[in-house]
């Protein structure tokens, strides 16, 4: 199948490309150099072109997601899917069920969405729900930042075996990279206790989080994973939490090897907090950027918040019990054996709280005091700052002061006074927005085929209906917004799903996983260590544990190399 | 040949223990090892077998060819106004996945064995949430144990082995590590083994679990008893749970069935939130068939909504007590249904089963259930986790793949395969 795509505005960042009129022709799935006179015209003049958009850090799918779903049936009596020609029922707002999420990233352009949190021993379920979400390509990422053998074997300096063991579980549980979520304070949760400093103990294991990070971070570099250890930091639930989220960089700064960057920080709104109280709390924006402008190792992404409703859930089981004992909203909470544990707890931010209005203004200061914006990616940490569906709002705010102000006028006064937002003049560009929401981020994941519209890339497009040469971002920012709701098309792997904001057609997108390149005698080693500790630490058997190949709709192992 | 399958997943009860041990021979098991004795029994007896599809013709059930059961199967769906396609514990979450498409595509609705036996306790979740964890927590930390309204000696026999009080965990190495508490109304085999057995008076739970959440919130308690439990006792208690290290309660239908409910399951959830503030807490429900939480999961990430999904309008739509298969029978509201690895008319009220047998029922079951005496199509099918391999949740959400050990007997198809046919014969019909 071919298809021509004609006189948009192209705007693909990794090749350099920013807003020049040119075609982009598609074959059999891919950008080629040009297609024959049979290939179908789309016609994007006065449009512009990007590559599909790549979610890093989205919670949509497995157990805790589902538990959230569970937990609140009154995020979806407002807000359902009919079924109609193309498309499931389904509902959602926060939470979607699996097809409306799938739907609703492909309306918004979106092609590639990353499940940031999977519990190893429950991969299985988030397997299930990602094979039931149609329209993108997906992944997941494995949580390894509390489980006890990582842990054991780092405390005993054994940073082979620990290599061995992370890829093992990559591989057992098809997952795409190595996470860590409040690294040994979850293990701590389990007890019902908190680690809260880099230098803390996590009790009984003789551990610090420290340990664990620089641990893993090592054993990343070694297996050369395509994406960087992915780090929801710990201390999340305190005031002055920015120092341990630019502490947490700083441990692994001298083993950075130039770029890529070796970590990611992830949601970084939630641990830009300064101050010593929620009455005094203000923006460390400018501190935690000044620390990414000058260092070239760290990336990060804004979790930024929208006011409103939503449903927040981590794997920080100890930070999700804090936020309901502070808002005093019902509370689910998943500790998962020798791994990790979850937390789901309802909340609505308000322009009118105070310490609400300065998270607001924290997630965009991020975006704009930081410099490289390959180096900081658009998230909202779906739905914990609020749903992805919000994503054209904060495009707003990012290439649009005056949508800011709009904001701005509205929220807390104190958190309005105590910001530098007002102060910041910075406006994205469309080639940095293309940049934070795709190219940056497939870049950051090592998807080499992805996030841009050179030839041989994978032919997934989004179309949007804005001139880019007639309007101004600046002024006229709910054009902008608008067009970025409903992609004009939306094209995945060379056929078009999406027309005028509409799914015409559904399809499934593979599942991305890692498989890690080790010795096989080291592998040999390893499997008989694990085996022996799993009859003592697990309930379930060794041999039921990995998920084969098979068990995924349309998998898709890209190998790394060790 | 003899052919010896380890790490066997038992689908019986929703325990699931995944370490059994078979011994296959000619498509035959010869023995199972590590089983309790439910499993065994299920495992090796399959006298009740329905091996051939049925329909009903002139008041009575003939056997038929298997295209001719589908497309009389088929017919009736297409046909019904407003169809129920209730069962699906009893199956694995990709058979229950099709069931939702079934459902949507018809207009009907979904519902599972949980609104009558589990669903107040999620029906308690929508309201308080859940402290909960896997059953590996329990393993390797608990040192307080409680069930409530459960008997799992004999419901539930390997629970206390392989989970909680005599399993051996990397921080809890044997029984003596371990409290056990037991609350009953009669004092069971499960009791027996009890450090502190409390006997609590028929329906009086939701009073007991009223005066333990006070007493742990430390507020003294004027009367000398409650729901028939000395004070002394609930103190004893209370302190026992604030003491530890780490909680755990399981509770059974005992606690969801009796009077109040999901009033009952709502102080239970609330007392186990109130004990995290001074210690670690969780609570689970002990869920009876082997994949009745699997049907909970895939019917809430496809709809929303955890059972009794009424596709009617066109969207998920959820309101049990409503929505919810007793009530729609009661009401005669459903003009045909579809049966799917459960037996109804075995378990639901006499006078329900009677409506029940009013509209033209489909069936699809490995055995000839009570329920198919009173179809009008009844179709065999494959025993998961025997004869079918397929997804399945433990009670605590764990998912392991239950493995297929023999053939089905000749033309018997997998519920998965029959639904799947049935989906694409309704859509034929209905021209969509
Ligand atoms: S306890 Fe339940 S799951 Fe385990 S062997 Fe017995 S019946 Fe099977």
């Amino acid at each position: 199948m071919e298809l021509l795509i004609k006189n948009g505005i192209v705007y693909d960042p990794l090749n350099g490309i920013d807003g020049e009129r040119m075609d982009i022709a598609v074959r059999d799935g891919r950008i080629v150099e040009d297609v024959s006179p049979k290939a179908e015209v789309v016609d994007a003049s006065g449009m512009i072109v990007m590559p599909g958009g790549v979610d890093i850090h989205s919670h949509i799918a497995g157990s805790k997601v589902n538990t959230g779903r569970l937990m609140r049936p009154e995020d979806h009596y407002g807000d359902y899917e009919q079924r109609r020609p193309h498309r499931r029922a389904g509902v959602g707002r926060s939470i979607p069920s699996t097809y409306t999420t799938g739907y609703r990233y492909a309306e918004m352009g979106y092609t590639t969405v990353f499940e940031p949190a999977s519990p190893p021993i429950k991969a299985r379920h988030t397997h299930e729900e990602l094979d039931e979400t149609p329209m993108i390509d997906k992944g997941c990422f494995t949580l390894l930042g509390n489980n006890w053998l990582v842990m054991d074997y780092l405390r005993d300096g054994m940073i082979e075996e620990c290599k061995g063991f992370v890829a093992w579980m990559l591989e057992a549980t098809k997952g795409y990279a190595v996470k860590l979520v409040n690294p040994g304070g979850v293990e701590a949760w389990g007890w019902g206790r908190y680690v809260i400093g880099l230098d803390d103990e996590v009790p009984r294991f003789g551990i610090t989080p420290r340990e664990i990070i620089e641990g893993l971070c090592r054993v990343n570099s070694m297996l050369k994973l395509p994406h960087p250890i992915h780090v929801h930091t710990n201390n999340m639930a305190r005031v002055g939490n920015y120092e341990t989220t630019i502490a947490t960089m700083e441990t692994v700064s001298n083993q950075a090897a130039g770029s890529p960057c070796n970590i990611h920080v992830t949601h970084v709104q939630f641990t830009g907090r300064k101050g010593s109280s929620w009455v005094n709390v203000r923006s460390g924006a400018e501190d935690i950027s000044s620390y990414v402008n000058r260092r070239s190792h760290a990336e990060l992404d804004v979790g930024q918040i929208i006011f409103g409703d939503t449903t927040t859930m981590t794997a920080d089981g100890s930070f999700q019990y804090l936020l309901h004992i502070l808002s005093g909203n019902k509370w689910a909470n998943a500790d998962v054996e020798v791994e990790t544990g979850a937390g789901v707890v309802p909340y609505t931010y308000r322009r009118s709280n105070y310490v609400n209005a300065v998270q607001w203004g924290i997630g965009l200061e991020l975006a704009l005091l930081i410099e490289d914006p390959w180096r900081v990616h658009m998230t909202t940490d779906h739905p914990n700052g609020g749903p992805f569906t919000e994503y054209p709002r904060v495009i707003a705010w990012l290439m649009s002061r005056r949508a800011r102000d709009k904001t701005l006028s509205k929220i807390n006064k104190t958190a309005r006074r105590r910001l530098n937002l007002p102060g910041i003049d910075r406006e994205y560009t469309l080639g940095e927005i293309a940049t934070v929401t795709r190219a940056a981020t497939a870049r950051s994941l090592g998807l080499t085929s992805k996030g841009h519209l050179g030839v041989g890339a994978d032919a997934d497009i989004a179309i949007y209906a804005v001139d880019a040469q007639r309007i101004d971002p600046s002024r006229e920012y709910k054009l902008v917004r608008r067009a970025f709701r409903r992609a004009a098309y939306t094209i995945k792997d060379g056929e078009i799903v999406v027309k005028d904001g509409e799914i015409v057609k559904t399809v499934f997108g593979r599942t991305f996983w890692v498989k890690p390149r080790v010795e096989e005698e080291l592998m040999e080693k390893v499997r008989e260590d694990v085996k022996e500790k799993f009859e003592e630490y697990y309930t379930v058997r060794f041999g039921n544990y990995p998920i084969p190949d098979s068990y995924l709709k349309r998998p898709h192992a890209i190998k790394a190399g060790g | 040949m003899k052919m010896e399958v380890r790490d066997v997943v038992c689908t019986v009860c929703g325990c699931c223990c995944d370490d059994l041990i078979v011994e296959v021979e000619d498509n035959h098991i010869r023995s199972v090892r590590n089983a309790c004795a439910l499993s065994t029994s299920k495992l090796m007896d399959h006298r009740e077998r329905l091996k051939t599809p049925m329909v009903r013709e002139g008041g009575t059930l003939r056997e038929a060819s298997l295209k001719e059961a589908l497309d009389r199967a088929a017919q009736i769906l297409a046909e019904a106004r407003y169809p129920l396609l209730w069962g699906w514990s009893l199956t694995c979450n990709e058979a229950v996945s099709i069931g939702v498409e079934l459902a949507e595509t018809l207009g009907g609705v979904i519902d599972n064995n949980t609104s009558i036996c589990h669903g107040p306790g999620l029906i308690g979740v929508h309201d308080i949430g859940i402290s909960s964890s896997t059953l590996g927590e329990v393993k390797n930390r608990a040192d307080l144990i409680v069930y409530w309204g459960a008997n799992p000696v004999h419901a539930h026999p390997r629970h206390m082995a392989r989970y909680t009080l005599m399993a051996r965990g990397r921080f809890r190495r044997s029984r003596r590590e371990r409290t056990l508490i037991v609350v009953d109304v009669r004092r069971t085999d499960t009791a027996k083994l009890a450090d502190l057995y409390i006997q609590v008076e028929p329906n009086g739970d939701y009073e007991l679990l009223s005066a333990l959440r006070a007493a742990v919130r430390g507020e003294e308690i004027e009367q000398e008893d409650v729901a028939g439990v000395p004070i002394e006792e609930i103190e004893e208690m209370a302190e026992l749970m604030i003491g530890c290290e780490f909680g755990a309660l399981f509770y059974g239908v005992g606690l969801t069935m009796s009077r109040g409910k999901s009033r009952n399951i709502d102080a239970a959830l609330s007392l186990v939130r109130d004990l995290n503030s001074r210690t670690k807490f969780i609570i689970l429900p002990m869920r009876g068939h082997f994949n009745v939480t699997g049907a909970n999961e895939v019917t809430t990430w496809l709809s929303g909504y955890p059972f009794g999904v009424d596709y009617s309008r066109g969207y998920p739509y959820y309101n049990p007590g409503d929505t919810t298969a007793i009530d729609l029978l009661r009401r005669g509201e459903c003009d045909a249904a579809l049966v799917v690895a459960s037996d109804p008319a075995a378990h639901f009220p006499a006078s329900i089963t009677r409506k029940l047998a009013e509209i033209p029922v489909v069936t699809l079951d490995p055995h000839r259930s009570t329920t198919v005496e009173i179809s009008d199509v009844a179709i065999p099918t494959a025993i998961v986790g025997v004869e079918a391999s397929g997804t399945v949740y433990r009670m605590d959400g764990v998912p392991l793949e239950a493995k297929m050990l023999i053939r089905p007997p000749e033309g018997v198809k997998t519920d998965a395969e029959i639904l799947t046919s049935l989906l694409e014969g309704v859509k034929t019909l209905r021209g969509s």
